[in-house]
């Protein structure tokens, strides 16, 4: 209710205090609910994981891909603990809510998940160190694409075409980095090549005000088109051309010594760190510089920035070739920082994947990243498991975290809201 | 500063929306630039703001010519605009949005320095006394003080030349006499001032000069000492007129429409309309005034079936409609002038013959079987286009061309051409000239006469005071007072609007002093 009056009396005040108690209560209510649906997943743990491990069962988790590093854990005691530490929690939260709430469920999510391997893995050896790391190799590109997502869409520019716009820099800086026999050429060119194609897309969309759903999936379609072919009648031919070969990984002198964090976080290949500053940088100048408050301005409101004499059609084209550049990072990484080659259609949805996890980190580089991090760490969860074998198909795990995204998309669990003008050209005058 | 206008003249396709316009003032004037939707006001200020470009003419800033081919260069200048539709972005602060352009960085990087803004935005409240929190978000500011901001937002820019479009047009009666004082103070403090209106009174009050526009010209130059209401209206349409509405006495019958208990929540799920209960009898007129967000919009579409009640009935002639769906209110005859027309009154991109025919096209004599009869339907269409003097090129033409005003004469004709037991008409005349206004009001008078129960809603006061027998102003979701007859009058709408309660005895100290002559309407209303 919008409270439009000047200098009301004090008795008018009344109902939206009614509204706010109200509000309270409701909120109080919530609250318990969360309380027993921990109490319900610890209880769960316990039945499940706690008794479904056999006593006298002990899981061992390697720490380290280079020494011995590992511990061991008796299975059935691990997880009876996990689950009544959740139960616990869940009682207290019903009683009285915590504060921090969303703090403590990412908390009991990791608890859960940490059950289940040990549940999973019992009466055998688990490399955790591994998975992590693959964990973080999977989720670099889908980060890089969502950085490429969130600086066209902050401009207010749908962005679709990321998948394109990574599969054109996959073949652009593999065929550049083996023509050449310099990787360093490739990544120039693999950023330019996703940058090109955001050009593109932002003159369809920006001066032509193409529909911006059309024009991404048009430039999808010209990227996989393209690039098969070329591929099919270039690199069949001189296989030379498809040999570009991967970055090294580089250790950072100190940092990657220390043990398991080392290995996992600081013992990686350029584009790993290249992330590791953008995502925080893009995100600090989005939100305290000049420059991201015009691009913001102009994705929320962009007839308020052109009044203040903020040139609308320059900084979407600026925000978008960009985010191109981001969407090459990511898909230069998949053909020079991990396979090496280019494969048709090599990108495999992941330019979308990288789209949900800009949502569900709300258009925001850094939530971006602890989106991409779960569904990176659930891909990587699925196919050790499936190596392993369990009871439960491994396709499941790999559908999780999108039927969370679905939830969060749907408005459950907190507003995911884009961009004002998200989507919608700008007509001046 | 002194600002002046040379002969410009603006063209559109098709359109002369500015000719030959001249204007001048000085710093510490206000000059009220006035005349009806479409007179070209906004046209010309957007030449001086940099918006449009003028075809020909000049415009002087200090006897200087300048060319302003963008805002940016108008605001260098010292022009600043404060928009009728605020140009503040929602999710920014108020400190953001007012540094928006004109950021004050430090460092390579250009990192914003809030604290400096801060400061600059503490030191113009104090010094022109408009408060506000540099760091509340936009969206959480009641739209006087989003006002105030984007008074604000214009001296940080440092103007010398403030352009008001329509700022009153959301404003309570209170905010509106707060304004009025900020802009006399700004004035005095040497800033000069063009304040673009279509509403009488304010140009009275506050004017140093006034220039009235009508179709793009000049046609009248005055001061408020020189002229009055009646004579400012008459130079805004070009005749001499009659703001009143020729309408016998109401006889109302049976109650047609009764209301309980209704409550109903706006797309925030915020409780919108609050246990409402009134009733609306046959023949009689009940007009709902208020401020535009105070739930109305929300009451006028639970009534007609687009928005689900939270709690409580509505009843039509004893019949329960309280979840009834628009088609089956159209089928016991529910007439509905939607507020907004583009958006729920018409289909644009539809022929005027098929916007016609929007409620009645899959019966006879408009639809075969499953087929439709185009002859019946351009047949009616033509017949009713020279019933309701719909200015259209052809019963082809797509409604989304037409001129506001012939687009609701369309909406008109199609919910009039069957006789209502209920008609609802949300703000029927907003942006129409005076005689689509004329016209719509004694059709609405006509729809009464012949027994329909008839809900306005309008925040137009003159329009309300027009038409209504029976007035209730609605404020935060509930009537904050229902008048009737002698009780009628601007003073208590005003006051009820604002959320206050009146008593009934005090009307007379309290009226605003008006000559009768200058307050036509209300004065029309009273016999």
């Amino acid at each position: 209710m919008t409270n439009i009056g000047a200098n009301l009396p004090a008795d008018e005040i009344q109902a939206p205090a009614d509204g706010e108690i109200a509000l309270e209560a409701e909120e109080l209510h919530k609250a318990k609910r969360v309380g027993w649906i921990w109490i319900f997943v610890g209880v769960a743990i316990v039945w499940l994981f706690g008794f479904g491990s056999e006593a006298g069962v002990e899981t061992t988790f390697n720490l380290s891909l280079e020494s011995d590093l590992s511990i061991t854990l008796p299975s059935r005691i691990s997880c009876l603990a996990i689950g009544a530490i959740i139960v616990l929690l869940g009682i207290v939260q019903s009683i009285r809510p915590l504060p921090k709430r969303t703090i403590f469920t990412v908390l009991i999510v990791l608890m859960a998940v940490f059950a289940f391997l040990i549940w999973a893995t019992r009466d055998s050896s688990f490399s955790m160190v591994g998975m992590l790391q693959s964990t973080l190799i999977r989720a670099t590109p889908l980060a890089l694409g969502a950085l490429a997502g969130v600086l066209c869409e902050r401009s207010g520019v749908v962005n679709i075409a990321i998948e394109g716009m990574m599969l054109f820099a996959a073949f652009l800086g593999s065929f550049a980095a083996a023509a050449t026999g310099s990787l360093w050429i490739g990544f120039v060119v693999g950023v330019a090549g996703g940058a090109i194609l955001a050009y593109g897309h932002a003159g369809l969309s920006v001066t032509y005000k193409v529909d911006q759903i059309i024009s991404g999936t048009v430039i999808n379609f010209f990227a996989l088109g393209i690039t098969s072919y070329l591929a099919a009648q270039i690199l069949t031919k001189y296989p030379d051309l498809n040999r570009a070969g991967t970055f090294a990984r580089i250790k950072i002198p100190v940092l990657g010594d220390i043990p398991f964090i080392g290995e996992i976080l600081f013992d990686n290949n350029i584009y790993v760190y290249t992330a590791y500053f953008l995502l925080p940088f893009v995100t600090f100048m989005l939100f305290k510089s000049r420059w991201g408050l015009r691009v913001r301005s102009v994705g929320e409101l962009p007839k308020a920035a052109d009044t203040v004499g903020i040139n609308v059609y320059r900084t979407r084209y600026i925000s978008v070739i960009l985010g191109g550049g981001a969407a090459g990072l990511a898909g230069s990484f998949l053909s020079l920082g991990s396979v090496g080659s280019f494969q048709q259609n090599m990108t495999a949805g992941r330019g979308f994947i990288a789209l949900a996890a800009m949502i569900l980190g709300r258009w925001n580089p850094m939530g971006a990243l602890g989106a991409a991090l779960l569904f990176g760490f659930a891909e990587s969860l699925q196919s050790k498991l499936a190596i392993i074998g369990t009871p439960i198909p491994s396709e499941f795990l790999l559908m999780a975290p999108y039927i969370v995204t679905l939830f969060f998309v749907a408005g459950f669990g907190g507003r995911a809201r884009p961009p004002a003008a998200d989507g919608v050209p700008y007509e001046q005058g | 500063m002194k600002v002046e206008l040379r002969g410009i003249t603006k063209r559109f396709p098709g359109v002369i929306a500015n000719e030959d316009v001249n204007l001048s003032l000085n710093s510490g004037e206000v000059l009220a630039l006035l005349g009806e939707n479409g007179a070209g006001k906004s046209t010309l200020m957007n030449c001086l703001y940099g918006l449009y470009r003028p075809d020909e003419g000049e415009i002087l800033i200090n006897d200087q010519v300048v060319d302003f081919e963008t805002p940016g260069d108008a605001m260098v200048a010292g022009i600043g605009m404060v928009h009728q539709h605020f140009m503040l972005v929602p999710v920014f602060t108020v400190a953001e949005n007012l540094m928006l352009g004109n950021e004050s960085v430090s460092g390579p990087l250009g990192v914003l320095n809030l604290d400096d803004a801060r400061k600059r935005i503490n030191d113009l409240s104090d010094k022109y006394n408009l408060p506000v929190d540099p760091d509340a978000l936009v969206r959480d500011l009641p739209v006087g003080v989003e006002q105030r901001a984007e008074i604000l937002k214009a001296l940080y820019r440092d103007a010398d030349c403030l352009i008001l479009d329509e700022p009153t047009a959301v404003l309570t009666p209170d905010e509106i006499a707060e304004l009025e004082k900020v802009i006399r103070e700004l004035a005095d403090s040497g800033k000069s001032i063009i304040f673009i209106t279509h509403k009488l009174g304010e140009v009275m009050r506050i004017a140093d000069q006034i220039v009235v526009l009508r179709h793009g010209k000049v046609v009248g130059r005055t001061t408020p000492e020189d002229t009055t209401e009646l004579g400012l209206a008459s130079m805004m349409v070009g005749r001499d007129i009659q703001l009143v509405v020729d309408k016998p006495e109401a006889e109302p019958g049976a109650p047609m429409l009764e209301v309980r208990d209704l409550s109903v929540l706006d797309d925030r799920d915020a409780v919108a309309v609050e246990s409402l209960d009134f009733e609306i009898r046959a023949g009689e007129i009940l007009a709902v005034a208020g401020v535009q967000g105070n739930g109305q919009t929300e009451l006028v579409e639970a009534i007609t079936g687009m928005r689900p009640a939270l709690t409580g009935s509505i009843h039509l002639d004893g019949e329960d409609i309280t979840s009834a769906t628009p088609r089956e209110l159209w089928t016991r005859d529910l007439g509905h002038i939607p507020e907004d027309r583009q958006a729920d009154g018409l289909v644009e991109p539809f022929s005027v013959a098929d916007n016609l025919v929007l409620n009645t096209y899959n019966w006879k004599p408009f639809a075969k079987g499953i087929l439709r009869d185009s002859p019946e339907v351009r047949s009616h269409a033509n017949q009713l286009v020279e019933d309701f003097d719909v200015r259209t090129a052809s019963i082809d033409t797509h409604a989304g061309t037409l001129s506001g005003g012939n687009q609701q004469k369309v909406i008109v004709a199609r919910e009039f051409t069957h006789s209502s037991r209920l008609l609802v008409a949300a703000q029927p005349t907003r942006g129409l000239d005076v005689g689509s206004i004329q016209y719509i009001h004694g059709r609405i008078v006509a729809e009464r006469d012949s027994g329909a129960a008839v809900l306005i809603v309008s925040s137009e006061l003159d329009e309300v005071l027009a038409l209504a027998d029976r007035v209730a102003v609605m404020y935060e979701g509930r009537f904050s007072g229902v008048l009737e007859g002698d009780e009628i009058t601007r003073t208590r709408i005003g006051l009820l609007m604002a959320g206050r309660t009146v008593d009934s005895g005090d009307s007379s100290e309290t009226d605003t002093p008006e000559p009768p002559t200058q307050d036509p309407s209300a004065d029309g209303n009273a016999r």
